[in-house]
């Protein structure tokens, strides 16, 4: 299990009953990590789009795409070599952190504050996941009170 | 047509050409049991145990090559099915296995007898489906059938609710089946094929390497004429036995960690694996870093998840291993100068003679390996062997005469202690022609011995050849070789008197300590045509061999022990 790199994996498969179970017990029963893993319908089709992040050597990547294919509700397996890559971040901090100081910051990532309310603000940014971690360390001093990562999405170019 | 869930499941079963049922009755699958009462299509057997009814069907599928059916009820009749479930996923056996559910309603409700039964089976089935409406089932039910006997081969389960049973709705089977994700590939790639060919024609020592694929896909026929044209020597996997004939002069024998020392130190010396429906398992391998070290792989497998999985294939070729041979086959005459392999064929036979497969006759008591080598001089072609798990299962794998694919039925993946009695009434029941013998242990006939009410009532006699050596004797081998003697729970001296056991359920025992006895049994037992138990007392420490310890090369065999 040496050179474990991270791949992304795009997943198309039918929308129905139990299918992301079929794809999480997959990876459990097989020893393969998810680091994150977002799903949704493709508007105007009986299918949903996966998005897999993982890692594994260049073996265990081969061995998760064939396997995810031999499923049979999955229509298409991509590993993307050439991709454009997305996550959203919402973080909520308390009222009294510096609104403009904030808001600055999430501008520099691509996002702003969508709502302040009495006792919190919260703000959304959406990047490469890299540069939302490096985002979600620069905020530290704010003192956030709670954060959410959307996991990765994305397309190849 | 406008009829009920539990109909439909009737007239599907009959679409499908499906003869004969194992299974066992419960609260949830009733209505469906209601409609197996009024029909006479096909033959239900009632098994006394449900995970012995998926493993009857197994054995009937494996020796007819059709797609083998089980119904079972929710909940414990589920749970008692899984072990079967698994058993044909590992050794890809195409089933439709059908179970009760609770009524839609009361489903998530901890209702009485209900399991999240699509959650367990999700990792030991092919595909599962929990049908929510029964005018699905039509489609569920074909595409099961459909599924579970493409491509490779699997089990499929599908749960049924009893509300949707009883619901009436329509019924069409004519529809076609419309799986736009599921679209195995059979035909090989031809330039693949060529490339594979040119390797063939330029090694110097290639070795076909002969997997379960091959009887599945019914390619041995075809196998044994690649074989035979291109003059290459071969070795059967377990799963594989039967699939050349004992008496081809290319076959050298099984292979892995009770392989013949010809066998692994052909697969140590290759310079070119050949293989065919196999698929690299870690009891064939033994240590993967030495395995073939110097030899180029051809990988054909239906199953691409297969290829290269553990051992990098040179020349991947995906597709239906009988098109792949057909197409082989063409080839071989021109590409192929069988005589280039002579000085191969040469040094193996020297590799056969210096350890052949034996054992050491004793004259207190009977080897274990007699046993088996007088079953195929007496019944040779006329039996179909199944087996339990164990040392027997090794034995019978090394020294049985096999002559035909579809001959010899066993748990190879799985390992499934009590998977023999069972499997082998399923062999009777599809092969009635043939004598059904289930080779097995003192420990596993143990595992599902109240098959024997089953075989005496649906008249399936199956003669049960008990090796009995008073031991769990793979694990008192391991613990003899590999645990400095320490027998943990391995010692079965405490035991049911057999013959009487038989004999309680309306079949025949037999005690046997000499040749002539046994003789006398089998040749008993097959003219009387009825379930037997032979107990056969066998020498009490003899072990498998030779054994490739776990984890160890293929070319490092213990080929004998000598108690110290």
């Amino acid at each position: 299990m040496h050179e474990e790199e991270r791949r992304v994996v795009s997943v198309i498969v039918i929308n129905e009953a139990s299918v992301l179970s079929r794809i999480t017990d997959l990876f459990s029963g097989r020893g393969y990590n998810i680091e994150s893993l977002t799903v949704a319908p493709i508007p105007e089709s009986k299918y949903s789009r996966l998005t897999i992040v993982t890692s594994g050597s260049v073996r265990v990547i081969e061995q998760i795409l064939k396997q995810l294919h031999k499923l049979i509700p999955v229509l298409r397996v991509y590993e993307h070599a050439d991709l454009v890559e997305k996550e959203m971040a919402l973080i909520k901090f308390p009222i009294s952190e510096s609104l403009s100081d904030i808001d600055a910051l999430c501008h520099a990532y691509n996002g702003r504050i969508v709502n302040v309310g009495t006792d919190v603000i919260i703000a959304m940014v959406a990047d490469e996941p890299k540069r939302v971690s490096n985002f979600l360390k620069a905020i530290k001093r704010f003192h956030p009170k709670e954060i959410v990562r959307s996991g990765a999405v994305a397309l190849e170019r | 047509m406008q009829i009920s869930g539990a109909q439909m499941v009737i007239e599907a079963l009959a679409a499908e050409g499906v003869d004969t049922v194992f299974g066992y009755p419960g609260g949830a699958i009733m209505n469906v049991y209601d409609e197996i009462y009024k029909q006479d299509n096909f033959k239900h057997i009632l098994t006394r145990h449900e995970q012995a009814a998926i493993h009857a069907a197994e054995g009937y599928s494996k020796v007819t090559g059709k797609v083998g059916v089980a119904m079972v009820t929710s909940g414990p009749g589920f749970t008692n099915a899984v072990t079967g479930l698994a058993d044909a996923y590992m050794d890809s056996i195409p089933m439709v296995v059908i179970s009760g559910q609770v009524p839609m309603s009361l489903i998530g409700t901890d209702a009485f007898q209900e399991i999240d039964a699509v959650g367990i089976s999700r990792s030991c089935t092919k595909h599962n489906y929990l049908v929510t409406d029964a005018s699905d089932l039509a489609r569920v039910l074909k595409e099961a059938f459909h599924i579970a006997a493409t491509g490779r081969p699997g089990p499929v389960h599908v749960d049924i609710p009893k509300d949707v049973t009883a619901q009436i709705a329509e019924f069409d089977y004519t529809q076609p089946i419309e799986l736009e994700t599921y679209k195995p590939i059979t035909k090989g790639n031809a330039r693949q094929i060529k490339k594979a060919m040119d390797a063939i024609a330029a090694a110097k020592r290639p070795l076909l390497y002969l997997g379960g694929g091959i009887i599945n896909a019914n390619a041995a026929y075809e196998v044994r004429e690649l074989a035979k044209v291109m003059g290459i020597p071969a070795v059967e996997t377990f799963m594989a036995r039967g699939t050349l004939g004992h008496e081809n002069p290319l076959l050298i024998s099984m292979l892995g960690m009770h392989g013949s020392y010809a066998a692994n130190m052909a697969m140590s010396e290759t310079d070119l694996v050949i293989g065919l429906g196999a698929r690299f398992d870690d009891r064939v391998t033994g240590k993967l870093s030495e395995f073939a070290k110097n030899a180029g792989v051809i990988h054909v497998d239906i199953d691409p998840a297969s290829i290269s999985k553990l051992v990098n294939a040179d020349y991947p070729i995906v597709g239906d291993v009988k098109n792949v041979v057909n197409a082989m086959l063409k080839l071989a005459p021109e590409k192929i100068d069988p005589v280039r392999y002579e000085p191969w064929l040469e040094t193996i036979e020297h590799f056969d003679t210096l350890h052949p497969l034996q054992y050491h006759e004793d004259s207190d008591r009977l080897k274990p390996q007699w046993v088996i080598e007088r079953i195929g001089e007496l019944l040779g072609d006329d039996a179909n062997i199944s087996t339990d798990v164990g040392q027997h299962q090794m034995w019978t794998a090394q020294f049985y005469p096999f002559s035909r694919p579809r001959q010899f039925i066993s748990s190879g993946g799985l390992g499934t202690m009590g998977f023999g009695f069972p499997a082998a009434m399923g062999v009777k029941r599809g092969a009635p022609d043939k004598v059904s013998i289930n080779v097995t242990g003192d420990g596993s006939i143990l595992m599902n011995i109240q098959e024997l009410m089953t075989a005496v009532e649906s008249k399936l006699p199956v003669i049960n050849v008990i090796l009995n050596n008073n031991y769990l004797g793979m694990v008192r081998q391991w613990q003899t070789l590999f645990y400095d003697k320490r027998h943990s729970s391995t010692d079965l001296s405490v035991q049911p008197d057999f013959v009487m056991l038989a004999e309680s359920f309306g079949g025949i025992g037999y005690r046997v300590s000499t040749k002539e006895e046994f003789d006398a049994a089998l040749k008993d037992a097959v003219e009387k045509n009825v379930v037997a138990l032979i107990d056969v007392t066998v020498h009490r420490l003899e072990n498998v061999l030779p054994m490739v310890p776990s984890g160890g090369s293929l070319f490092n065999m213990m080929l004998e022990y000598k108690d110290k």
